[in-house]
Protein backbone atom coordinates (compact mmCIF):
# COMPACT_ATOMS: atom_id res chain seq x y z
CA UNK A 1 0.00 0.00 0.00
CA UNK A 2 1.75 3.37 -0.85
CA UNK A 3 2.39 5.88 1.94
CA UNK A 4 -0.58 7.81 1.89
CA UNK A 5 0.72 10.02 4.82
CA UNK A 6 4.22 10.56 3.70
CA UNK A 7 2.44 11.70 -0.01
CA UNK A 8 -0.39 13.80 1.61
CA UNK A 9 3.06 15.50 3.48
CA UNK A 10 4.67 16.38 0.21
CA UNK A 11 2.06 18.33 -1.31
CA UNK A 12 1.08 20.26 2.01
CA UNK A 13 4.52 21.31 4.01
CA UNK A 14 2.51 23.15 6.55
CA UNK A 15 0.59 20.37 8.05
CA UNK A 16 1.44 19.88 11.25
CA UNK A 17 3.23 16.17 12.27
CA UNK A 18 3.32 16.04 15.98
CA UNK A 19 6.33 14.15 17.31
CA UNK A 20 5.56 10.82 18.85
CA UNK A 21 7.76 10.49 21.75
CA UNK A 22 10.07 7.14 22.15
CA UNK A 23 7.92 6.96 25.75
CA UNK A 24 4.53 6.77 24.53
CA UNK A 25 3.84 4.09 26.44
CA UNK A 26 4.56 5.48 29.70
CA UNK A 27 1.42 7.94 28.68
CA UNK A 28 -1.41 5.42 29.78
CA UNK A 29 -1.77 2.72 31.76
CA UNK A 30 -3.28 0.88 29.23
CA UNK A 31 -0.19 1.65 27.20
CA UNK A 32 2.07 -0.09 29.84
CA UNK A 33 0.26 -2.82 30.24
CA UNK A 34 -0.20 -3.94 26.48
CA UNK A 35 4.23 -3.24 26.78
CA UNK A 36 4.45 -5.07 29.35
CA UNK A 37 2.41 -7.87 27.62
CA UNK A 38 4.68 -7.85 24.63
CA UNK A 39 7.51 -8.56 26.57
CA UNK A 40 6.19 -11.28 28.72
CA UNK A 41 6.41 -13.56 25.46
CA UNK A 42 10.25 -13.58 26.06
CA UNK A 43 10.00 -14.89 29.62
CA UNK A 44 6.88 -17.43 27.88
CA UNK A 45 9.58 -18.40 25.27
CA UNK A 46 12.09 -18.77 28.18
CA UNK A 47 9.81 -20.65 29.97
CA UNK A 48 9.11 -23.33 27.51
CA UNK A 49 13.05 -23.43 26.97
CA UNK A 50 13.26 -24.61 30.74
CA UNK A 51 10.76 -27.15 30.24
CA UNK A 52 12.20 -28.72 27.10
CA UNK A 53 15.52 -28.35 29.13
CA UNK A 54 13.58 -30.48 32.01
CA UNK A 55 12.10 -33.10 29.88
CA UNK A 56 15.38 -33.74 28.18
CA UNK A 57 17.87 -33.80 31.89
CA UNK A 58 14.58 -36.82 32.66
CA UNK A 59 15.35 -38.41 29.73
CA UNK A 60 18.90 -38.89 29.97
CA UNK A 61 18.96 -40.17 33.13
CA UNK A 62 19.13 -39.22 37.22
CA UNK A 63 22.93 -37.79 36.93
CA UNK A 64 21.83 -35.44 34.07
CA UNK A 65 19.02 -34.31 35.71
CA UNK A 66 20.92 -33.55 39.13
CA UNK A 67 23.45 -31.53 36.82
CA UNK A 68 20.63 -29.35 35.62
CA UNK A 69 19.17 -28.85 39.37
CA UNK A 70 22.72 -27.99 40.47
CA UNK A 71 22.69 -25.33 37.71
CA UNK A 72 19.03 -24.04 37.94
CA UNK A 73 20.22 -23.13 42.12
CA UNK A 74 22.48 -20.39 40.39
CA UNK A 75 20.95 -17.13 41.53
CA UNK A 76 20.35 -15.30 38.32
CA UNK A 77 18.55 -18.65 37.01
CA UNK A 78 15.85 -18.28 40.42
CA UNK A 79 15.65 -14.61 39.31
CA UNK A 80 14.83 -15.15 35.88
CA UNK A 81 12.64 -18.38 36.56
CA UNK A 82 10.67 -16.22 39.30
CA UNK A 83 10.49 -13.20 36.62
CA UNK A 84 9.08 -15.36 34.08
CA UNK A 85 6.54 -16.86 36.78
CA UNK A 86 5.12 -13.50 37.62
CA UNK A 87 4.86 -12.58 33.58
CA UNK A 88 3.76 -16.14 32.33
CA UNK A 89 0.73 -15.67 34.98
CA UNK A 90 0.29 -11.54 34.06
CA UNK A 91 0.54 -12.81 30.06
CA UNK A 92 -2.00 -16.33 31.03
CA UNK A 93 -4.48 -13.59 32.92
CA UNK A 94 -4.24 -10.85 30.03
CA UNK A 95 -4.95 -13.61 27.63
CA UNK A 96 -8.07 -15.12 29.48
CA UNK A 97 -9.52 -11.46 29.40
CA UNK A 98 -9.01 -10.85 25.82
CA UNK A 99 -10.73 -13.78 24.31
CA UNK A 100 -13.76 -12.91 24.94
CA UNK A 101 -13.24 -10.34 21.88
CA UNK A 102 -11.95 -12.79 19.71
CA UNK A 103 -14.08 -15.46 20.58
CA UNK A 104 -18.08 -14.95 19.48
CA UNK A 105 -19.78 -18.57 20.96
CA UNK A 106 -23.36 -18.92 19.79
CA UNK A 107 -25.74 -21.41 21.96
CA UNK A 108 -28.74 -21.93 20.09
CA UNK A 109 -29.87 -17.75 19.48
CA UNK A 110 -28.10 -16.46 22.15
CA UNK A 111 -24.38 -15.67 22.73
CA UNK A 112 -22.53 -16.42 25.30
CA UNK A 113 -21.72 -13.53 27.48
CA UNK A 114 -17.79 -12.67 27.56
CA UNK A 115 -17.37 -13.49 31.21
CA UNK A 116 -18.79 -17.28 30.88
CA UNK A 117 -15.98 -17.39 27.96
CA UNK A 118 -13.07 -15.73 30.43
CA UNK A 119 -14.38 -18.13 33.56
CA UNK A 120 -14.22 -21.29 31.05
CA UNK A 121 -10.10 -20.41 30.14
CA UNK A 122 -9.66 -19.89 34.10
CA UNK A 123 -11.33 -22.83 34.91
CA UNK A 124 -9.25 -24.84 32.40
CA UNK A 125 -6.42 -23.57 33.96
CA UNK A 126 -7.18 -24.79 36.99
CA UNK A 127 -8.21 -28.03 35.99
CA UNK A 128 -5.00 -28.69 33.69
CA UNK A 129 -3.00 -27.17 36.55
CA UNK A 130 -3.81 -29.32 39.28
CA UNK A 131 -3.52 -32.44 36.40
CA UNK A 132 -0.04 -31.86 36.24
CA UNK A 133 0.05 -30.66 39.91
CA UNK A 134 -1.23 -34.42 40.72
CA UNK A 135 1.45 -35.92 38.12
CA UNK A 136 4.28 -34.50 39.47
CA UNK A 137 3.47 -34.76 43.16
CA UNK A 138 0.90 -37.68 43.60
CA UNK A 139 1.36 -39.65 41.05
CA UNK B 1 -21.64 34.96 39.21
CA UNK B 2 -21.82 31.84 37.17
CA UNK B 3 -19.45 29.50 36.96
CA UNK B 4 -16.98 29.47 34.83
CA UNK B 5 -14.20 26.98 33.28
CA UNK B 6 -10.74 27.77 31.32
CA UNK B 7 -10.12 26.54 28.16
CA UNK B 8 -6.42 25.49 26.69
CA UNK B 9 -6.72 25.27 23.45
CA UNK B 10 -3.94 24.28 20.73
CA UNK B 11 -3.78 26.63 18.30
CA UNK B 12 -1.26 26.20 15.23
CA UNK B 13 -1.95 29.15 12.18
CA UNK B 14 1.05 27.80 9.62
CA UNK B 15 1.32 30.97 8.65
CA UNK B 16 2.31 32.24 11.70
CA UNK B 17 3.47 29.04 13.58
CA UNK B 18 5.95 25.86 13.02
CA UNK B 19 4.75 24.08 16.38
CA UNK B 20 1.37 24.35 18.12
CA UNK B 21 1.16 26.59 20.97
CA UNK B 22 -1.66 26.89 24.14
CA UNK B 23 -3.80 29.31 24.22
CA UNK B 24 -6.56 30.25 27.19
CA UNK B 25 -10.19 31.35 26.82
CA UNK B 26 -12.76 31.73 29.90
CA UNK B 27 -16.07 30.11 29.08
CA UNK B 28 -19.41 29.52 30.84
CA UNK B 29 -19.42 26.14 32.50
CA UNK B 30 -23.69 25.37 32.97
CA UNK B 31 -24.14 22.05 33.82
CA UNK B 32 -25.33 21.47 30.59
CA UNK B 33 -22.93 22.41 28.29
CA UNK B 34 -20.53 20.05 26.70
CA UNK B 35 -17.22 21.03 25.09
CA UNK B 36 -18.38 21.92 22.12
CA UNK B 37 -20.46 24.89 23.60
CA UNK B 38 -17.42 25.99 25.15
CA UNK B 39 -15.35 25.88 21.81
CA UNK B 40 -18.58 27.39 19.96
CA UNK B 41 -18.40 30.38 23.16
CA UNK B 42 -14.86 30.62 22.27
CA UNK B 43 -15.62 31.33 18.76
CA UNK B 44 -18.67 33.62 18.29
CA UNK B 45 -17.42 35.82 21.21
CA UNK B 46 -14.14 35.56 22.08
CA UNK B 47 -11.84 34.57 19.36
CA UNK B 48 -13.72 34.13 15.73
CA UNK B 49 -9.95 32.81 14.21
CA UNK B 50 -10.44 29.45 15.97
CA UNK B 51 -10.53 26.39 13.69
CA UNK B 52 -12.47 23.14 14.07
CA UNK B 53 -15.08 20.91 12.83
CA UNK B 54 -18.49 20.23 14.20
CA UNK B 55 -21.92 19.26 12.61
CA UNK B 56 -24.71 17.68 14.34
CA UNK B 57 -24.04 18.11 18.05
CA UNK B 58 -25.28 15.16 19.04
CA UNK B 59 -22.96 12.24 18.53
CA UNK B 60 -24.25 11.08 15.14
CA UNK B 61 -21.98 12.51 12.29
CA UNK B 62 -18.40 12.48 14.15
CA UNK B 63 -16.93 15.79 13.01
CA UNK B 64 -15.78 17.16 16.70
CA UNK B 65 -13.45 14.02 17.77
CA UNK B 66 -10.67 15.88 19.37
CA UNK B 67 -8.44 15.35 22.73
CA UNK B 68 -9.83 16.28 25.66
CA UNK B 69 -7.46 16.39 28.62
CA UNK B 70 -5.16 13.43 26.48
CA UNK B 71 -8.13 11.55 25.73
CA UNK B 72 -9.99 11.26 22.24
CA UNK B 73 -13.54 12.03 22.90
CA UNK B 74 -16.48 13.43 21.12
CA UNK B 75 -16.16 16.98 22.08
CA UNK B 76 -20.42 17.07 21.74
CA UNK B 77 -20.72 14.13 24.54
CA UNK B 78 -18.26 15.65 26.95
CA UNK B 79 -19.57 17.71 29.73
CA UNK B 80 -17.24 21.33 30.76
CA UNK B 81 -18.59 20.33 34.37
CA UNK B 82 -17.02 16.91 34.41
CA UNK B 83 -13.70 18.54 34.46
CA UNK B 84 -14.65 21.04 36.71
CA UNK B 85 -12.70 23.11 38.11
CA UNK B 86 -10.71 22.84 35.11
CA UNK B 87 -8.49 23.95 32.94
CA UNK B 88 -10.07 21.59 29.95
CA UNK B 89 -7.04 21.11 27.76
CA UNK B 90 -8.55 20.54 24.21
CA UNK B 91 -6.26 19.44 21.19
CA UNK B 92 -6.53 18.39 17.59
CA UNK B 93 -7.06 13.97 17.19
CA UNK B 94 -3.47 12.56 17.97
CA UNK B 95 -2.19 11.11 15.41
CA UNK B 96 -3.83 13.00 12.01
CA UNK B 97 -1.27 15.72 10.48
CA UNK B 98 -3.18 19.02 11.76
CA UNK B 99 -4.27 21.50 8.78
CA UNK B 100 -5.19 24.25 11.45
CA UNK B 101 -5.96 24.36 14.88
CA UNK B 102 -8.21 21.57 15.67
CA UNK B 103 -8.83 20.64 12.18
CA UNK B 104 -6.89 17.47 11.31
CA UNK B 105 -6.64 15.63 7.70
CA UNK B 106 -8.35 12.45 7.53
CA UNK B 107 -7.78 12.14 3.97
CA UNK B 108 -5.35 8.85 5.15
CA UNK B 109 -8.63 7.21 6.46
CA UNK B 110 -10.38 7.70 3.40
CA UNK B 111 -8.60 6.24 0.88
CA UNK B 112 -8.12 3.41 3.34
CA UNK B 113 -11.76 2.65 3.96
CA UNK B 114 -12.85 2.64 -0.13
CA UNK B 115 -9.84 -0.25 -0.10
CA UNK B 116 -11.65 -2.86 2.68
CA UNK B 117 -15.13 -2.21 0.01
CA UNK B 118 -17.65 -1.31 2.58
CA UNK B 119 -20.52 -1.86 0.49
CA UNK B 120 -22.52 -5.07 -0.52
CA UNK B 121 -20.88 -6.86 -2.77
CA UNK B 122 -22.66 -9.34 -4.53
CA UNK B 123 -21.43 -11.87 -7.14
CA UNK B 124 -24.73 -11.90 -9.57
CA UNK B 125 -27.29 -9.44 -8.67
CA UNK B 126 -31.01 -10.46 -8.13
CA UNK B 127 -33.33 -8.48 -10.88
CA UNK B 128 -35.30 -5.68 -9.79
CA UNK B 129 -38.59 -8.06 -10.08
CA UNK B 130 -37.08 -10.40 -7.64
CA UNK B 131 -38.07 -8.23 -5.09
CA UNK B 132 -35.63 -7.42 -1.90
CA UNK B 133 -32.85 -9.49 -0.13
CA UNK B 134 -34.80 -10.21 2.74
CA UNK B 135 -32.75 -10.62 6.16
CA UNK B 136 -34.47 -11.93 9.92
CA UNK B 137 -33.66 -9.72 12.91
CA UNK B 138 -31.47 -12.55 14.34
CA UNK B 139 -29.13 -12.30 11.11
CA UNK B 140 -29.00 -8.47 11.04
CA UNK B 141 -28.01 -8.59 14.90
CA UNK B 142 -24.78 -10.25 13.44
CA UNK B 143 -23.52 -6.96 11.70
CA UNK B 144 -25.25 -4.69 13.82
CA UNK B 145 -23.08 -3.61 16.56
CA UNK B 146 -20.37 -2.66 14.04
CA UNK B 147 -22.76 -0.29 11.88
CA UNK B 148 -23.24 1.60 14.51
CA UNK B 149 -19.61 3.29 13.53
CA UNK B 150 -19.91 7.22 12.88
CA UNK B 151 -16.39 7.67 11.44
CA UNK B 152 -15.43 9.90 14.43
CA UNK B 153 -11.71 8.62 14.09
CA UNK B 154 -11.42 7.87 17.96
CA UNK B 155 -10.47 4.76 17.70
CA UNK B 156 -7.06 5.87 15.50
CA UNK B 157 -6.52 8.57 17.53
CA UNK B 158 -6.38 6.20 20.54
CA UNK B 159 -4.09 3.50 18.80
CA UNK B 160 -0.73 3.28 18.87
CA UNK B 161 -0.25 1.17 16.10
CA UNK B 162 -1.44 3.93 13.63
CA UNK B 163 0.56 6.23 15.43
CA UNK B 164 4.02 4.97 14.98
CA UNK B 165 2.69 2.98 12.08
CA UNK B 166 0.41 4.75 9.69
CA UNK B 167 0.21 2.26 6.73
CA UNK B 168 -1.90 0.22 9.20
CA UNK B 169 -5.51 0.47 7.95
CA UNK B 170 -6.79 0.66 11.55
CA UNK B 171 -9.81 -0.18 14.24
CA UNK B 172 -12.40 1.62 12.17
CA UNK B 173 -11.76 0.58 8.58
CA UNK B 174 -11.32 -3.73 9.73
CA UNK B 175 -14.43 -3.07 11.84
CA UNK B 176 -16.35 -1.72 8.43
CA UNK B 177 -15.42 -4.32 6.71
CA UNK B 178 -15.93 -7.06 9.27
CA UNK B 179 -19.81 -5.22 9.70
CA UNK B 180 -19.86 -6.18 5.62
CA UNK B 181 -18.56 -9.37 5.84
CA UNK B 182 -21.44 -10.72 8.40
CA UNK B 183 -24.01 -8.98 6.75
CA UNK B 184 -26.21 -12.36 5.18
CA UNK B 185 -26.41 -10.48 1.98
CA UNK B 186 -22.79 -10.09 1.38
CA UNK B 187 -20.25 -11.83 -0.63
CA UNK B 188 -17.38 -9.99 -0.67
CA UNK B 189 -15.44 -11.58 2.68
CA UNK B 190 -13.22 -13.36 0.10
CA UNK B 191 -12.22 -10.45 -1.47
CA UNK B 192 -11.91 -8.07 1.58
CA UNK B 193 -9.82 -10.79 3.18
CA UNK B 194 -6.71 -10.64 0.49
CA UNK B 195 -6.58 -6.77 1.60
CA UNK B 196 -6.81 -7.30 4.99
CA UNK B 197 -5.10 -10.14 5.25
CA UNK B 198 -2.07 -8.02 4.29
CA UNK B 199 0.81 -6.88 7.23
CA UNK B 200 -0.38 -3.82 7.30
CA UNK B 201 -4.06 -5.26 7.53
CA UNK B 202 -5.26 -7.36 10.54
CA UNK B 203 -2.00 -8.79 11.13
CA UNK B 204 -0.79 -5.04 12.39
CA UNK B 205 -2.78 -4.92 14.99
CA UNK B 206 -1.50 -6.13 18.79
CA UNK B 207 -4.32 -5.77 20.17
CA UNK B 208 -3.56 -2.75 22.63
CA UNK B 209 -7.57 -2.58 22.77
CA UNK B 210 -7.59 1.20 23.14
CA UNK B 211 -9.77 1.80 20.27
CA UNK B 212 -13.04 0.15 21.82
CA UNK B 213 -12.22 1.67 25.28
CA UNK B 214 -12.86 4.99 23.66
CA UNK B 215 -15.31 4.57 21.02
CA UNK B 216 -18.58 6.47 21.73
CA UNK B 217 -20.66 4.02 19.88
CA UNK B 218 -19.71 0.92 21.67
CA UNK B 219 -18.07 -0.92 18.23
CA UNK B 220 -15.73 -2.63 19.59
CA UNK B 221 -13.51 -2.46 16.73
CA UNK B 222 -10.41 -4.72 18.59
CA UNK B 223 -13.53 -7.50 18.88
CA UNK B 224 -13.87 -6.99 15.42
CA UNK B 225 -10.12 -7.48 14.85
CA UNK B 226 -9.53 -10.10 16.80
CA UNK B 227 -12.54 -11.93 14.98
CA UNK B 228 -11.11 -11.38 11.67
CA UNK B 229 -7.48 -12.75 12.76
CA UNK B 230 -9.27 -15.69 13.67
CA UNK B 231 -11.68 -16.32 10.22
CA UNK B 232 -8.20 -15.37 7.95
CA UNK B 233 -5.87 -18.57 10.34
CA UNK B 234 -9.28 -20.68 9.69
CA UNK B 235 -9.10 -19.92 5.89
CA UNK B 236 -5.58 -20.44 5.65
CA UNK B 237 -5.78 -23.84 6.98
CA UNK B 238 -8.73 -24.38 4.90
CA UNK B 239 -6.54 -23.18 1.78
CA UNK B 240 -3.94 -25.68 3.13
CA UNK B 241 -5.77 -28.88 3.21
CA UNK B 242 -8.92 -27.83 0.96
CA UNK B 243 -6.47 -26.44 -2.14
CA UNK B 244 -9.38 -26.81 -4.55
CA UNK B 245 -12.25 -25.65 -2.62
CA UNK B 246 -14.38 -27.75 -0.05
Amino acid sequence: MAHIAEHYTEYHPRWLRPHISTYWWLRKRSYFAFILREISSLFVAWSVVYVLLIVYAVGRGPTVYQELLEWSRQPWVIVVNVISLLLVGFHAVTWFNLAPQALVVRLGHTHVPGAVISASNYAAWVVVSAIVAWIIVGG
Amino acid sequence: MSKRIKLQVARYRPEQESESVFEEYEVPCPSDWVVLDGLNHVKDQLDGTLSYRWSCRMGICGSCGMTVNGEPKLTCATFLDDYAPGPVRVEPLRNFPVIRDLVVDLGDFMQKLVRVKPWIVRSVEKPLAAGEYLQTPEEMDEYKQFSMCINCMLCYAACPIYGLDPKFIGPAAIALAQRYNLDSRDEGAAERLEILSEHEGIWGCTFVGECTKVCPKNVNPAGAIQRYKLNAALESVKSFFLPRGA
